[in-house]
């Protein structure tokens, strides 16, 4: 999933500048599951808003509307019919919600609430990491399911650097080193020959090296 | 033991302090409260296990979030005591009453017009 963090209460009001008709809209996804965008945060930001504003004597208006995705046309099309009763639309979808949103409603100022932040997995209720990096090229057959790239802080393709020590990166002492979990995993599944194997230089166009991606399916299309 | 605690203190019974959210507590300062407490089972005894753990780290959280609006992170507070504790209660009323009282009413309340 998409994972985030919210902004600071703070940096959201400096953006909002003398705006006080605020529809907050959540996004019913990735920015869910990581507790960040959905409903709930919704709320806590409205409700963070409605004290601040209501301690500062000032008159607003804020509206909690949660979209089922704001990466699909057809749920940012449902606040068609009240986005214009209000001076912003504060998205706390991933960056690609906020965009498509603000894509949809030319007219209208829409703000991100949200820092996005990786692609990852929830390692427990609360705790998200990162696994994957969008690269366009996926090598994890040749690395026992484990990413290099998103998970070597150097995405080292042919084993650890000098800085990997007791299985953690040099980075922090909380990070393993993802070469390490590499060596280990192909241990465990019997395939240390595929560490022999010396991966090429990678072509990064296939990444955002490459520039913005865009995918093309004619079978699907309308 | 017909102690007596202040009578400015609404009691809110919930089934375990685990039942607490931060938009709960949120929701009672927006209806205008000066102050909210949670009062859970002691640490360890918790009969669903972590109930009360939860609940002290949702408060914790919710100390931020009045930081950041400027409510001030103090007007929210955890305490433990046991059902058998009855005096403890009523002295952790009379310890948050005081505490809430020498922080004055909620800033949020100030403009608001009340009724005669």
């Amino acid at each position: 999933m998409i994972v985030g963090n919210r902004k600071d209460f703070k940096e959201i009001l400096e953006k909002l500048g003398s705006r006080r008709r605020v529809l907050v809209l959540g996004c019913n996804e990735c920015v869910t599951v990581c507790g960040v965008g959905g409903e709930r945060e919704v709320g806590v930001l409205s409700a963070e808003l409605r004290l601040y504003w209501k301690k500062e004597g000032e008159t607003f208006e804020v509206r909690e509307h949660t979209l089922e995705r704001q990466c699909d046309y057809e749920y940012i099309d449902q606040i068609r019919g009240f986005a214009d009763e209000y001076d912003v639309i504060l998205s706390m979808a991933c960056g690609a919600g906020v965009q498509y949103v603000a894509e949809a409603y030319k007219t209208k100022l829409v703000l991100p609430a949200v820092n996005t932040t990786f692609l990852g997995v929830t390692i427990e209720q609360g705790v998200w990491s990162e696994r994957c990096q969008g690269c366009g090229n996926c090598i994890l057959d040749m690395t026992g399911g484990i990413c290099p790239i998103a998970r070597c802080s150097k995405s080292l393709l042919n084993g650890p650097c000098g800085g990997s020590s007791g299985g953690k990166c040099e980075i922090d002492n909380e990070t393993d080193c993802a070469w390490q979990l590499i060596v280990d995993r192909l241990k465990e599944s019997g395939q240390m020959e595929r560490y022999e194997e010396i991966l090429p230089v990678k072509d990064w166009r296939t990444g955002r090296e490459g520039g913005p991606r865009k995918r093309v399916r004619e079978d699907l299309r309308l | 033991m017909r102690l007596s605690y202040p009578s400015n203190v609404k009691v809110v019974k919930l089934p375990c302090t685990g039942r607490v959210d931060v938009l709960l507590i949120l929701r009672a300062f927006e209806s205008g409260v000066d102050g909210v407490y949670v009062a859970g089972c002691m640490e360890g005894e918790c009969h669903f296990l972590r109930g009360n753990l939860r609940a002290r780290r949702r408060v914790e959280y919710v100390k931020g979030l009045l930081e950041e609006v400027g409510l001030g992170g103090g007007r929210v507070e955890m305490f433990n005591m046991s059902a058998s504790q009855g005096q403890l209660f009523a002295q952790f009323a009379r310890e948050m009453t005081e505490r809430i009282r020498s922080l004055g009413p909620s800033p949020v309340n100030k403009n608001v017009k009340r009724e005669a």
